[in-house]
């Protein structure tokens, strides 16, 4: 089964990439991740995503485009990321969202992927 | 042969047959649903023809069509309605072929208490998809109201099958944990019968059984977990006081003041074997020091005394494994009678007042301990609040005595 994990970030974990104290630890962490996933053969697909000031959302009303600057939501955590993976269940899917760095600071969720 | 005779084999075989069913199609829904149209299907023809020799295979073999026939109108892809029809028809083999059918519900149980599911809903699961318990039953035993159950179980079967929730009973360093809210679950549905002791309401009659047998299932599938034999400890031990626990007239006696020979003798025993083989594992749990407690308290049927020190320090230990408001009441009311009342309420006072702003056990210990120390007002007080958070009259009519008797001595 397939499974796509969101990584949600705080502010403060957006700036981490670009601190120059922090930068490293948050860049080895996420690479690590990402080697361990491909190693165990589970990764299927992800992109790293800008920070939120980046995002653009768009709306058609009434044939209308209505376009904002900013993400959809606003709220605390936002997306910066997400991971695809093949797992048998949602319990492997979970034991591998524990080890994403994102689980420790703000959080990850785990849906299941439609099948098309 | 009746049609109730038929209807009892057919329940002795639900569990088992939605366990092993659900396991297999990973959707507890549609699992149901095919094992009810096989039930109706074995009401008609038992109460014709009697129970088969195989009653179960008989159900599985029908309930197998079913399911095959509803993948194939839900237009599953063609390879997972292939590869359903084979395992199906090996488990129906098996059980043709054994007498012993594979018992998969202890994974099932797993499942319907797994932390991915809805708190809220994990007690009402069980007691449909394990015991078969319709969802009127079930709202009536947690007061909502039919509908809304319903609604909740739909929405949690959908997320065991979209999500893919794994059958299977976990690992040895995830068991403690998830052993935990399987235990948490079954303790819920004891909760909801327990309530009402004198089965006045017989809406809620037998939920205190169905967990009982709960109980004892997870014991006898998982015979290496002390803390499944504390919970059946636990719930024995209050069972067992069933018949003490209202006078002649329906008023609510205190735990104190029951009448001992009116306790259950033989569920005594079965509780104190069970917590005893439970403590040679040397690993305690919140559960079994909590049937200590209350074997504490059944040792007064020999003894003519309770030993509240023993309780007290068996609290300070669950407080240590648990610290909940229940665990913090409890070690102030074994205080209270062990030291006197300003110990009890030295604890008491030492809670946060949100915590505890609608927990009636609270606002009952605190205002018996100030009647004890002759703080008349602040009693009524107490007493007041916690009559207003009862909901059974019973115990309001105990507690309304209670103030009465604090005004007349004030």
């Amino acid at each position: 089964m397939k499974y796509t994990i969101l990584v949600y970030e705080s502010e403060l974990d957006f700036r981490a990439r670009t601190d120059a104290a922090r930068k490293d630890a948050y860049w080895g962490a996420y690479r690590a991740y990402t080697q361990a996933l491909m190693d165990a053969g589970v990764m299927v697909g992800g992109a790293g995503l800008q920070p939120p000031p980046s995002a653009t959302t768009v709306r058609q009303r009434d044939g209308k485009r209505l376009v904002q600057d900013g993400p959809y939501a606003e709220v605390k955590e936002q997306v910066g990321g997400f991971y695809v993976v093949d797992v048998p269940n949602l319990d492997q899917a979970l034991e591998w969202a524990a080890k994403c760095p994102a689980a420790a600071s703000a959080g990850v969720e785990v849906r299941p992927n439609l099948t098309m | 042969m009746s049609h109730a005779a038929a209807e009892l084999a057919a329940r002795a075989s639900y569990g088992k047959l939605v366990a092993y069913l659900s396991a297999w199609s990973r959707d507890v829904a549609a699992a149901e649903d095919a094992l009810g149209d096989a039930f109706l299907e074995a009401l008609d023809t038992w109460s014709r023809t009697g129970i088969p020799d195989k009653p179960e295979a008989w159900l599985l073999t029908v309930a197998r069509r079913r399911l095959i026939d509803s993948a194939r109108h839900a237009k599953v892809e063609e390879t997972a309605a292939a590869s359903l029809r084979v395992v199906l028809e090996r488990a129906e083999h098996e059980a043709s072929a054994n007498a012993v059918f594979p018992d998969t519900r202890l994974a099932l149980l797993f499942v319907c208490a797994h932390p991915a599911i809805d708190e809220a809903a994990r007690t009402p699961l069980m007691l449909q998809t394990v015991l078969g318990l319709d969802a009127a039953r079930i709202a009536q035993a947690f007061l909502v109201a039919p509908a809304t159950i319903g609604q909740r179980l739909v929405r949690v079967k959908a997320k065991i099958r979209d999500a893919g929730i794994h059958f299977e009973v976990p690992g040895a360093h995830e068991l403690p944990a998830r052993l935990a809210s399987v235990l948490e679950a079954i303790y819920a549905a004891y909760g909801s019968g327990w309530e009402d002791v004198t089965g006045a309401d017989p809406r809620r009659q037998g939920l205190t059984e169905e967990a009982i047998w709960l109980g004892r299932l997870v014991t006898r599938l998982l015979p290496g977990e002390p803390e499944a034999k504390g919970l059946l400890a636990l719930m024995l031990h209050c069972e067992a006081r069933r018949a003490a626990r209202r006078d002649a007239d329906g008023a609510y006696v205190p735990l104190h003041r029951q009448d001992v020979t009116l306790w259950s003798r033989a569920m005594i025993d079965e509780a104190e074997t069970t917590l005893s083989a439970a403590a040679a594992s040397t690993r305690p749990g919140r559960f079994q020091l909590e049937a200590a407690v209350q074997s504490v308290h059944a040792r007064r049927a020999v003894t003519d005394h309770t030993d509240w020190e023993a309780i007290a320090l068996l609290y300070e230990g669950l407080l240590r494994l648990a610290p909940t408001i229940g665990a913090r009441v409890g070690h102030a009311a074994a205080l209270g009678e062990a030291r006197g009342p300003e110990s009890g309420l030295s604890v008491l006072g030492a809670i946060l007042s949100e915590d505890v702003a609608s927990y009636q056990p609270y606002w009952a210990l605190r205002g018996h301990l100030l009647k004890r120390l002759g703080r008349m007002p602040e009693a009524r007080e107490a007493l007041e609040r916690a009559i207003t958070l009862s909901q059974d009259p019973a115990v309001r009519d105990f507690l309304r005595e209670g103030f009465d008797s604090a005004s007349e001595s004030a």
